[in-house]
């Protein structure tokens, strides 16, 4: 578990995939922090700052004394947030590598489309 | 409160300078990786702390007392260290049974679990144990103490890479269950890194750096492209290290690399890749032997 970022950023982007993909469903509990920690073979303490980033930001609430839920509408506020990022991340790298080889802007939807043909 | 506070802390060995006007602060429940190089003064730290010895100068404090002779502090902490020894006549059931009787927050059934967790043999005499046999003795004595302050230093002479495992998972486990404030000093840097919350680094008996592990792994990255571009872009950091091969270079910098920073990489050419927190503290080791 290594790509440089901090290791709590990494837990909750993990834990924001599950949500996004459906394994904790809005309204189900998360795994706590000692379940991540032990699972993760990290601090606890780095755990639960990942999880707290996602109380801070609204898509997971504590039910006190039972432990960590999936706010309603997580998914949908998940999306969107990467939706906006999804230009800076994938976009401009694509573009970038692409006028490194020479591809044109026309080859390049070209390959969009065949590549979303292939799929 | 504090639970170690050093302030100023010296130790000289005659003409040798082990621990060289060292202050920090542990505070309360968090795991501390305590990293450097052989011969730059962690034992001696950690043996001062301990109360085995006392500083040539400066101030320590553990839970508010000093360490020195004091019992009443000392009973709280348990040190288990590199080639730990026990009485070589005493079999491995009594050893534990001692150590009942010292650590006031021993925990009977987690030490019987341990035992069986590393195949310890209950009955053999200590003089017959295998290297990794004693050091298995020892996690599992350092672990079921549950000292309010408890020091591992190179606990692992002889365990396999499956003993460690355990070891690391057990202590994980524990310790969320049963935080308390634990110090680890080892080579084995990757292994422990994401145990690790805090980490102190000495070099030389001089404290490098004393910082969140996840600061830590944010401060140093390696930079590789073309030489130019590398260069104009270590001019506003640190540079730790640099290798050149023809045109493209490879620099490990340390500074801050926020968003602004990885764009301005990125329209250089320069690709920023992270760095282990082994390969952080060797870049930050090593940078002082070529300064030098």
């Amino acid at each position: 578990m290594d790509d440089g970022r901090p290791i709590f950023v990494q837990i909750a982007e993990m834990i924001e995939n599950s949500i996004i993909d459906g394994t904790y469903a809005e309204e189900t509990q998360v795994p706590s922090t000692n379940e991540l920690a032990a699972f993760h073979r990290i601090n606890p303490a780095t755990a639960a700052k990942g999880i707290n980033r996602l109380v801070d930001d609204g898509l997971l609430y504590k039910r006190r004394g039972i432990g960590m839920f999936v706010a309603t509408g997580a998914v949908e506020t998940l999306r969107e947030r990467r939706r906006r990022e999804f230009s800076d991340q994938y976009v401009r790298p694509l573009i970038e590598e692409a006028r490194k080889l020479g591809i044109g802007t026309e080859e390049l939807k070209k390959l969009i489309d065949t590549g979303e043909e292939q799929r | 409160m504090s639970v170690v506070a050093a302030a100023g802390l010296t130790k000289r060995f005659g003409e040798v300078t082990a621990l060289d006007d060292v202050t920090f602060t542990l505070t309360g429940d968090k795991i501390y990786g305590l990293l450097g190089r052989n011969g730059a003064g962690k034992t001696t730290l950690m043996q001062l702390i301990t109360g085995q010895n006392s500083g040539t100068s400066g101030d320590l404090m553990l839970f508010g007392e000093r360490p020195y002779e004091n019992e009443r502090v000392l009973s709280r902490v348990v040190f288990i260290k590199e080639s730990q020894t026990y009485p070589t006549a005493y079999q491995v059931r009594h050893v534990l049974s001692l150590a009942k009787r010292l650590f006031p927050n021993w925990d009977e059934d987690f030490a019987q679990s341990l035992v069986d967790d590393f195949d310890l043999p209950r009955k053999r005499k200590v003089r017959k144990l295998s290297r990794g046999m004693l050091s298995a003795l020892g996690v599992t004595i350092g672990l079921a103490a549950r000292a309010p302050l408890t020091f591992f230093d190179e606990p692992y002479l002889g365990l396999d890479a499956v003993a460690r495992q355990l070891f690391y998972d057990r202590l994980l486990a524990d310790y969320a269950e049963n935080p308390r404030t634990v110090v680890l000093s080892t080579h084995l840097i990757d292994e422990v890194a994401d145990l690790i919350e805090h980490v102190l680094l000495l070099d030389r008996g001089k404290l490098l750096l004393d910082a969140p592990s996840d600061e830590l792994r944010g401060e140093v990255v390696e930079a590789s492209g073309p030489a130019a571009a590398v260069d104009e872009f270590a001019a506003a950091h640190q540079a730790l290290h640099r290798e050149q091969l023809g045109g493209a270079v490879r620099a490990s910098l340390r500074g801050s690399f926020d968003d602004a920073e990885r764009t301005r990489a990125k329209k250089l050419g320069i690709d920023l890749a992270p760095v282990s927190l082994q390969q952080a503290v060797v870049r930050l080791t090593t940078e002082r032997t070529n300064a030098r």
